[in-house]
């Protein structure tokens, strides 16, 4: 009995040390700088595209209101799904290794969850599928090689990922060809998504002078460049504005 | 060593050099010089020539994603992809020069000479003998793992989201057609089948299916009933055309309706139709690949069934989006763009006005002012029929309904089916053609796929054939025969017991 409690306790202390590996990437350096900021918007957002789930019953049931596309998400003067990375800047003889947990991505009411993304060069793809319906996962790289898998009911597919740096590769489903998904793949972990808020950090930086790209499906691009002391945090807000 | 590796590097640069030889006198018109597809030739095809540049590749051996094997680019150069623009090269290069223009091919892209690229070869087992069950079982699995999602509920490309299908590249692209197996880019067989449904192809929406066998949701045997089921689809054999359709002769009433059971005892034909690519506006990439024909007559009226497989019930908004792509990837010979619109289905048999005695037939291509053809056309929307003169495909002029002409149409699970029927003769004997028993009558067919962009002189067409009315055969023609063996066996027999006869009594003689 007291055995068991032993490796119970062992066993929730490992889970509790690799959710805290997790939470900070690895390779990011203990006194490392912070870059935080906001991705602004300026203008007035259009309205998301509606999408006929007519064909796939239980995607539909998923919402209460008519499905859209979420390809802008602009509330209060702030851009959501924008992937911010450390473009350049890092010393060309740094190396990053890739967590051992892959990063998860949900089909889930015959959209991709998350919608944007970031990974890492070697890191594992893991993608579940929630509807029990029919999709295919195409991934359309360029620099990295392709795939096209098919899912035909609920199930997790563990893909080795992808082997060289490419923002961003887009995912897509044929079944469903309302469906994107966008994966900035970085031989780095300085990246991040923007959530409600716009808000981005990028943390554990060595101290540099970076080159800070935001991307966004619609708006494009937008750079800032950040100088950062060690276990200094600094700001750079970016702004995209309405076409 | 080191004069070994130096020798090998020089021996591949020699190959890539010749190869560009033949690369740029063979294959450049298509694929262009540089390998990106952007050749002369590139927007009067589809589907598009392969990009070499990005090394992503329909027909392998290997997984999704992975290069292809040279073994899977040999095979491609050899014997081409059927139903696109690439043809089989195996009779007109030599060996060495298919080798040295793969080598070529792949010097397009950095893929090749990355080392870290290790292409799975998939290991496909050999397919499972198949049994009167094996379709059946097939189809519940084509079901289950959404194949229909693409290919429609009978396997004829025209389901849900096929509307929506493009390519990488944004091309537009059809899902295959299953009931034609030997447009089959990869081939017709069963087991290349099940290779494409391992593999999938690459750079289309056609995903792998070969997770599904590591993740134990199927296994390897019903898969390979997937293909069996797929395989049963098409006819056992590619059909043949043949020149003459042969319409026998019934009694009683002709079968008007397009699902008349009386089709099914009638032979049926097949003519292959292309794009019309003679006189602008051309059309490089007609839907409608063919048309299946029967005809009967009762001596005084003719029914021809004319079946079709067509993946869109045009009009349809649905298919709007796929127009537009269509129009921005094939030339177009209009001056200005054209928005994408909602054409109808058609469909034309044509004849001459007039019988001729000699071979002298009108053009094909729906005649010439001065010498007419007489057609029966038939559309989608407003749904019907009329027969009517061309003088070329940009005049018609639709006749007054006589000898009860009319066209009966139903489209169900991506084919239609039209009946045409008419009285053999009728009124108007200067603008009809009057049908003949016993003679050649030419026919020829036209087909427009309105989702696909087609009206007008954009339509897939044949050339002339002939269709024959056939008399009932007289029962002389099969009692004639039969009595001439009787008498030639009894005059045989007389012969050799005669002969015996003699011979016995010579015998009876010398003893």
């Amino acid at each position: 009995m007291r055995r068991f409690g032993m490796v119970a306790a062992v066993g929730a202390g490992l889970m509790v040390l690799a959710l805290a590996v997790a939470r900070h990437p690895a390779g990011a350096a203990s006194d490392g700088a912070t870059v935080t900021g906001k991705v602004k918007f300026v203008g007035k957002a259009p309205a998301n595209p509606a999408i006929d789930m007519g064909e796939e019953p239980k995607c539909k049931a998923k919402y209460t209101a008519g499905p859209t596309d979420p390809q802008v998400l602009a509330k209060a003067g702030m851009l959501a799904n924008v992937f911010v990375y450390v473009k350049s800047g890092l010393a060309a003889d740094a190396k990053f290794p890739a967590p051992s947990a892959p990063v998860e991505i949900d089909q889930s009411g015959c959209l991709y969850h998350p919608r944007v993304f970031g990974m890492m060069v070697g890191q594992g793809l893991a993608i579940k599928n929630s509807d029990g319906v029919l999709h295919n996962i195409k991934a359309l790289g360029k620099k990295n090689r392709p795939f096209n898998i098919s899912q035909p009911t609920n199930m997790v597919t563990q893909r080795p990922g992808f082997t060289v740096p490419e923002v961003m590769l887009p995912l897509e489903c044929n079944v469903h060809g309302w469906m994107h998904a966008y994966v900035g793949v970085l031989p780095h972990p300085f990246f991040a998504t923007t959530g409600e808020d716009g808000a981005f950090a990028l943390k554990g930086l060595p101290a540099g002078t970076y080159t800070i790209e935001a991307w966004h499906e619609k708006y494009g691009l937008q750079t800032a460049t950040v100088t950062v002391k060690a276990g200094e945090t600094k700001t750079a807000d970016l702004t995209f504005t309405a076409k | 060593m080191n004069a070994l590796l130096l020798l090998t590097v020089l021996l591949a640069a020699q190959d890539t050099a010749k190869g560009r030889q033949v690369y740029v006198k063979w294959c450049a018109g298509c694929h262009g010089e540089s390998g990106d597809a952007k050749g002369v030739a590139q927007r009067h095809m589809l589907p598009q020539p392969r990009d070499f540049t990005g090394a992503v590749y329909k027909i392998r051996v290997t997984a999704t994603g992975n290069l292809p094997t040279d073994a899977d680019l040999m095979h491609v150069i050899d014997v081409g992809l059927p139903g696109t623009a690439m043809p089989a090269w195996k009779e007109r290069l030599s060996e060495t020069e298919r080798r040295d223009v793969m080598a070529y091919i792949k010097s397009f892209s950095s893929f090749f000479a990355d080392t870290s690229q290790h292409p799975q070869v998939l290991t496909f087992g050999s397919e499972p003998s198949g049994g009167d069950k094996a379709a059946q079982i097939g189809k519940q699995f084509y079901d289950s793992i959404g194949c229909r999602k693409c290919h429609g509920l009978a396997g004829r490309g025209d389901g849900p989201s096929a509307p929506t299908l493009k390519t990488d590249a944004g091309e537009p692209i059809f899902a295959a057609d299953l009931h034609q197996n030997w447009l089959f880019r990869g081939g017709a067989t069963t087991e290349e089948i099940y290779h494409r449904l391992r593999t999938g192809l690459d750079g289309t929406p056609m995903p792998s299916f070969s997770d599904l066998l590591e993740q134990k949701f199927l296994t390897e045997e019903e898969l390979w009933r997937v293909a069996q089921y797929v395989r049963s689809l098409s006819p056992e054999k590619a059909p043949e055309v043949r020149d003459v359709i042969h319409a026998p002769q019934v009694m009683g009433a002709l079968p008007t309706s397009p699902d008349d059971s009386a089709w099914g005892k009638v032979d049926t034909y097949w003519f292959p139709l292309v794009g019309q690519i003679i006189k602008k506006p051309r059309w490089f990439a007609p839907a409608v690949t063919g048309v299946w024909v029967q005809a009967v007559h009762n001596d005084s009226a003719i029914a021809m069934r004319v079946s079709w497989d067509d993946r869109s019930q045009s009009p349809d908004t649905a298919w709007l989006k796929y127009t537009k792509r269509m129009f921005d990837h094939m030339v177009e010979d209009d001056s200005a763009a054209v928005a994408p619109q909602t054409w109808p289905d058609q469909l034309a048999v044509q004849f001459p006005v007039k019988l001729s005695d000699g071979m002298e037939r009108p053009y094909f291509l729906m005649g010439a002012s001065s010498d007419p053809v007489y057609q029966w056309r038939w559309t989608s929307a407003p749904r019907h029929a009329v027969a009517g003169k061309a003088r070329g495909i940009e005049r018609f002029d639709s006749l007054k309904v006589s000898g009860g002409f009319q066209g009966e149409a139903v489209f169900d699970k991506g084919q239609w089916r039209v009946v045409f029927t008419r009285a053999l003769a009728t009124a108007d004997s200067t603008s009809e053609l009057q049908f003949a028993v016993g003679r050649a009558i030419p026919v020829a067919f036209f087909a427009w796929d309105g989702s696909n962009g087609e009206r007008g002189g954009r339509m897939a067409v044949s050339t002339w054939y002939f269709l024959a009315l056939d008399r009932p055969t007289p029962p002389g023609t099969f009692i004639s025969p039969v009595i001439a063996m009787v008498v030639t066996l009894g005059l045989g027999m007389l012969v050799i017991v005669r002969a015996q006869r003699r011979g016995g009594s010579s015998g009876a003689r010398r003893a």
